[in-house]
C-alpha cells in the first residue's frame, strides 16, 4: 500500500473538511453563547449594559476569544473557498438536466445544502458589517457611543434597513446551521444509528436558541417593544448620559 | 410481439477523449420500441438502425446485462443509470417511459473520468484506488470454514452490504463536487469492518484517500445525491466512517519501521 506518499493530512479534502466542521463547531459554541448573552436586552438597559461593562472589564479573555474566533473564521472560510474551487475543477462540465428534486428531501434541505457558499459569505459580510456597527462604531449615521451599549443596540435596530439586515443575515445563518448541524457530524465520523437522532436534535435546538433569539431582537427593537422607554431622538440620551455622567462623578 | 413505444432520443455524441461533443437527435431511430427492452437493448436497437443509415453506431459500456458487474451507465434525464431506483442501467426497461418521451443521454461527467468516446468513460482512476489499499496484502485463504473465524451476523451483513458496490461509478456521475467517497468509502468499509482487514486499516485508508486525491475527485460536501444514484443503495453511512477512520488514521499511523537483521 502507498504509504509512504501519504498526503499529509490539512492537504487532503476529508482533512480539510474537517477543519472546517471544528472551527463550525467554535463559531457555533460562540454563537450560542453570545446570544444567550444578548438575551439580556430584554432585563432593561440596566442589566445590558452591565453585562457588557463587565465584559469589557475581562480584557484577557475577550481579546483571546476574539482571537480563536478570527483564527476559527479565517480557516472556515479559506478552506471552504478552497474546497468548492476543486470541486468545481473535478467537475467541469454539467448535465442537460440539473439535479432533479428527490421528493424524500424537504425543499429547506435541499435548499440549505445548495446554498451553503452564498449564505456562508453573506454571513462573512454581516459579521464584518455587526462588528463595524456595535463594537468599532464606524458605520456613519448609526448611533454609537462607547459604553453605551443597549442605546447603540436599541437606536440601530430602530432603524428598518439595520433590523432588515439583522433579520436577513440571521435567517441565513439559521440556513447554514440547518445543513451543518447535520454535515458535522457525519464529516468528522461522529455518527452511530443509536446518537444520530440525539445528536441532530441537540445541534438544531442550539440552532434554534442561536437563530430566535438574534431573529426577536431586531423585530422587538423596530416595533419598540424593546427599549421603547429610549426617547426618539438619541441627542436626548447623551444630554441625560451627560448630567448623569456629572452626577454619578 | 406486446406493445412498444416512440420516444424523442437524444444522445451524446463525441467521438474521441479531446473531440467536442454534442448533442445529436436520433428521434428518427427511436419509433417502435419494445416496453420488455431494458435501456441497453433499445440503444443496441437504435444502433442497428443507424448502421443502415450509415452512421457510426452510439459508443457506450455494457458486458453482464444483469446489474452485477459495474460496466453500463449512462445519465438519463439528468439522472445516473436513470429514473429508477437501486437499478443499473442494464436493468432499467423501456416500460419506465411514457410514450413520446423525451431522453437526454449523456456519458458520467467528472473531471477525473474523461470520456473515451460517445458514452463511454475512462474509470481506471477506480483501479488506481483499489490498487492503493482495496486489498488484504497476506493470502488469507480461500472460504474458511464458516466458523473458523467468528464475525457477529450484524458485522457481516454490514460488509457485506459496503461489499455490494460494483464500482459502476453513478456516485461520482451523481456528485456536484465529483467526489468518489461513496465508492471508496464502500470498498473501505468492506474491508475495514471484518477481522481480515482490520490489521491494514490505517494503511488502507490513508492510501486509498490520497490516491482519490491524487485523481482529481473532489470532496464530499454531503450533499449525498451519490446515495440516492446508487444501484446498490450504498449508505453515506460509510462515508463517514472513512472520515472517522482517516482522521484517526492521520493522527496515530507510522509506517512500519524496516526491521535489522537479527535481533537488537
Ligand atoms: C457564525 C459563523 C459560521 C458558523 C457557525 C458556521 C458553521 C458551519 C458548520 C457547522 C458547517 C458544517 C461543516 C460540515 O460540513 O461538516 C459549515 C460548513 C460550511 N460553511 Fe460555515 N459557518 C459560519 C460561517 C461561514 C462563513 C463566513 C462562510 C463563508 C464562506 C461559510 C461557509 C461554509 C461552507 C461553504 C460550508 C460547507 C463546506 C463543505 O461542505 O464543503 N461558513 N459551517
Ligand atoms: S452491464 Fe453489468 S451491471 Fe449493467
Amino acid at each position: 500500500m502507498a504509504s509512504s506518499q501519504v498526503l499529509s493530512f490539512t492537504r487532503t479534502a476529508i482533512g480539510q473538511k474537517a477543519l472546517v466542521a471544528v472551527t463550525g463547531i467554535i463559531l457555533y459554541g460562540f454563537a450560542f453563547f453570545h446570544a444567550l448573552g444578548n438575551l439580556q436586552v430584554f432585563l432593561g438597559r440596566e442589566a445590558f449594559n452591565q453585562y457588557a461593562e463587565m465584559l469589557q472589564s475581562m480584557p484577557k479573555l475577550v481579546w483571546a476569544t476574539r482571537l480563536v474566533l478570527l483564527v476559527a473564521l479565517i480557516t472556515h472560510v479559506v478552506l471552504v473557498v478552497r474546497l468548492a474551487r476543486r470541486a468545481r475543477e473535478a467537475k467541469p462540465a454539467h448535465y442537460r438536466f440539473e439535479e432533479r428534486m428527490d421528493p424524500s428531501e424537504g425543499i429547506l434541505r435541499r435548499y440549505a445544502r445548495q446554498t451553503m457558499l452564498l449564505s456562508g459569505l453573506i454571513i462573512l459580510a454581516y459579521i464584518v458589517f455587526h462588528l463595524m456597527h456595535l463594537t468599532v462604531g464606524a458605520v456613519p449615521g448609526l448611533f454609537f457611543v462607547r459604553g453605551m451599549a443597549y442605546e447603540n443596540l436599541i437606536y440601530g435596530m430602530r432603524t428598518p434597513w439595520v433590523a432588515g439586515f439583522y433579520l436577513f443575515a440571521n435567517l441565513l445563518l439559521g440556513l447554514h446551521l440547518y445543513h451543518g448541524c447535520r454535515a458535522l457530524f457525519q464529516t468528522l465520523g461522529l455518527r452511530h444509528p443509536q446518537w444520530d437522532r440525539r445528536s441532530f436534535a441537540m445541534a438544531l435546538s442550539i440552532t434554534a436558541v442561536i437563530v430566535g433569539t438574534n431573529v426577536i431582537i431586531p423585530i422587538a427593537g423596530l416595533t419598540r417593544l424593546v427599549g421603547g422607554e429610549l426617547p426618539e431622538d438619541p441627542q436626548e440620551v447623551l444630554r441625560t448620559g451627560e448630567e448623569k455622567h456629572t452626577v454619578s462623578e | 410481439m406486446g406493445e412498444t413505444i416512440d420516444l424523442k432520443l437524444h444522445v451524446w455524441r463525441q467521438s474521441g477523449p479531446n473531440a467536442p461533443g454534442r448533442f445529436e437527435d436520433y428521434t428518427h431511430y427511436a419509433k417502435a420500441i419494445p416496453t420488455h427492452a431494458s435501456f441497453l437493448e433499445f440503444l443496441d436497437i437504435v444502433n442497428e438502425r443507424l448502421i443502415l443509415a450509415g452512421i457510426e453506431p452510439i459508443a457506450f459500456d455494457h458486458d453482464c446485462r444483469e446489474g452485477i458487474c459495474g460496466m453500463c451507465g449512462v445519465v438519463i434525464n439528468g439522472r445516473p443509470h436513470g429514473p429508477r431506483k437501486a437499478t443499473t442501467t442494464c436493468q432499467l426497461h423501456m416500460r419506465h417511459f411514457r410514450n413520446g418521451e423525451e431522453i437526454w443521454v449523456e456519458p458520467w461527467r467528472a473531471k477525473a473520468f474523461p470520456i473515451v468516446k460517445d458514452l463511454i468513460v475512462d474509470r481506471s482512476a477506480f483501479d488506481r484506488i483499489i490498487q492503493a489499499g482495496g486489498y488484504i496484502t497476506a493470502r488469507v485463504g480461500s472460504a474458511p470454514d464458516a466458523n473458523a473465524i467468528l464475525i457477529p451476523k450484524q458485522v457481516a451483513e454490514e460488509a457485506m452490504d459496503a461489499a455490494a458496490c460494483i464500482g459502476c461509478g453513478a456516485c461520482v456521475a451523481a456528485c456536484p463536487n465529483g467526489s468518489a467517497s461513496l465508492f471508496v468509502a464502500a470498498k473501505l468499509g468492506h474491508f475495514n469492518s471484518l477481522p481480515q482487514g482490520k490489521p491494514e486499516l490505517d494503511r488502507r485508508v490513508l492510501g486509498m484517500v490520497t490516491q482519490h486525491e491524487k485523481e482529481g475527485f473532489g470532496g464530499c460536501s454531503n450533499h449525498y445525491l451519490c446515495e440516492a444514484a446508487c444501484p446498490k443503495e450504498i449508505s453515506v453511512k460509510w462515508i463517514a466512517k472513512m472520515n472517522r477512520d482517516f482522521i484517526r488514521a492521520s493522527l496515530r499511523y507510522a509506517p512500519p519501521v524496516e526491521r535489522k537483521e537479527g535481533y537488537g
